[in-house]
């Protein structure tokens, strides 16, 4: 049996190392796969894909958080991308409280300062 | 659920331990004691009759060993599935199989959670999403606010619509003695309070308290000599659709679709014939979601149901009548709880808020993030 060498966190996190939002294909449902695993839950077939997403989305559902003591509140969303896989995410550059459901959304690299890996966050598609 | 039949076990014993802020250095363990102490004294047993023990807490790794060492009992059947909130229904219908199968002649399901006391940080580990966690989710409220979101956008599901359930919820609490908030509440508060994670404040949010108690089940031949009238479970159903909200696959469907069908496929009964009915109101869009999955309207009317007063004291379809996780008790796991009302309902020990010629209940509890659904239907003999 083949060993595996890299996890399927590993190789997501490499993507977005590079700037990129990656999601798998499975090979055997004809679907996307979204969080990365090693197998495909609608098959059970290990073939799945590694693909590059093109990063364009629609807002599924959004909330404000409100921190209980301090900070600002601030979004926290489900975005639908166009390639058939759904992750939570933020919507940056907009207020909050003006994210809505069915906004059309793009992807941005967020490289948080520290330690912390990098992750994908959304700003509206129109957005220079 | 398939090998089930419908009426081959009753609950006989019910109980709660101490609520609400229980005596500093109680543990989890304590609460379940004193839980299983007190409910086997609603039956008339005792616990060298104990020889099934199902448990589930956030507090300890492995319950069913603690509880077992505490209680001085080796049981001949012992289950700590966990799977939130709904565990306990699970435990229903698995002391149910327990029994049929003669595995076990007298099942206690217990539960204790000093989350208040120790604070909830301590109480359950926060377990790490490297695809959820970076976003900050305040969890699990945030993962409903989601829900209620989208309720909101396809449905028109309005928050006052959201108000509603909680003024309901408090209306009910105000009967009940035990009830942790004594105080009248307003649709108007509810929206004005602290905001959470919107469309919730923290009056659309349960409560954060201690709890437990237990639940004592066993065969109808054993139940008959008992103290209190047999309630017999008549049907079980269960349903697991995700674990993190980023994978539930419609967020305003829940597992109780299918958990409630499956009950009431074994139990031969619908909606209507449902007398009293207690739902896992974690927060408020949590009622409104299970009143629509479980058929009491249809999907997307059930911020209409709710609206005026129906499922209040007065209103004509009792629910949540303990005053329910957002007005009477929620130490974290709340569906325990559920069972004792709907037990309480049904032998008519309820006091001011007994819901009048009430034979058959439904319990329903939800775990994680919407993500495990369990619905237990129970009547009294007469439905037999």
């Amino acid at each position: 049996m083949e060993r595996i060498s890299k996890s399927p966190l590993v190789i997501y996190q490499a993507h977005l190392d590079k700037g990129e939002l990656a999601y798998q294909w499975s090979l055997d449902a004809q679907k996307a796969v979204f969080y990365p695993r090693v197998i495909c839950p609608f098959t059970g077939s290990a073939r799945l894909e590694w693909r590059v997403s093109a990063g364009l989305g629609t807002v599924y559902a959004t909330t404000v958080v409100h921190p209980a003591r301090e900070g600002a509140p601030y979004n926290v969303a489900l975005i639908d991308c166009d390639e058939g896989f759904r992750l939570m995410s933020r919507v940056e550059d907009l207020a909050p409280e003006a994210i809505k459901i069915g906004m059309r959304v793009k992807f941005r690299v967020h490289r948080p300062s520290g330690d912390e890996p990098p992750c994908p966050v959304f700003v509206p598609a129109g957005s220079p | 659920m398939d090998g089930l039949q419908r009426g081959s076990v009753a609950i006989v014993g019910v109980a709660e331990s101490d609520l609400g802020a229980v005596a500093s250095e109680m543990s989890s363990i304590d609460l379940m004691a004193q839980g299983i102490h007190r409910a086997l004294a609603d039956c008339g047993l005792g616990l060298r009759d104990v020889d099934g023990l199902l448990c589930a807490t956030a507090q300890s790794r492995t319950s069913g060993l603690a509880l077992a060492e505490y209680l001085g009992i080796s049981p001949a059947f012992i289950d700590t599935t966990i799977l939130g909130g709904s565990s306990f229904m699970f435990h229903v219908s698995h002391a149910q199989a327990a029994l049929q199968l003669g595995l076990c002649k007298v099942a206690v399901i217990a539960y204790g959670s000093t989350q208040r006391t120790i604070g909830r940080r301590h109480a359950s580990v926060r377990e790490y999403n490297p695809y959820e966690t970076p976003f900050r989710p305040f969890l699990p409220s945030t993962a409903y606010a989601l829900a209620a979101s989208r309720h909101m956008h396809q449905f028109g599901t309005t928050r006052e619509q959201l108000a509603a359930v909680a003024v309901a919820a408090r209306d009910w609490a105000l009967l009940n003695p035990v009830a942790w908030e004594k105080k009248p509440l307003t649709a108007a508060e509810v929206l004005s309070a602290r905001m959470i994670s919107y469309p919730f404040t923290v009056r659309d949010c349960c409560l954060v308290t201690d709890g437990g108690g237990a639940v004592i089940m066993t065969t109808p031949e054993r139940a008959r000599s008992l103290k209190k009238p047999p309630v017999y479970v008549l049907g079980c159903g269960q349903a697991i659709t995700h674990a993190n909200i980023s994978s539930m696959p419609d967020l305003t469907v829940t597992g109780a679709l299918r958990s409630g069908r499956a009950a009431y496929a074994m139990a031969g009964l619908g909606p209507t014939d449902i007398d009293v009915v207690e739902l896992y109101d974690a927060f408020t869009i949590n009622t409104i979601l299970f009143l629509e999955d479980l058929g009491f309207c249809q999907k997307g009317e059930g911020g209409s149901l709710v609206a005026d007063g129906r499922i209040a004291p007065k209103g004509d379809l009792p629910v949540n009548t303990n005053g329910g996780g957002l007005s009477y008790c929620h130490p974290g796991m709340y569906g325990l709880f559920l069972l004792i009302e709907a037990t309480r309902q049904l032998r008519q020990e309820c006091g001011a808020r007994q819901v009048a010629d009430c034979e058959t209940a439904i319990a329903h509890g939800n775990g994680g993030v919407l993500s495990s659904q369990s619905t237990v239907i129970l009547g009294t003999r007469a439905t037999l």
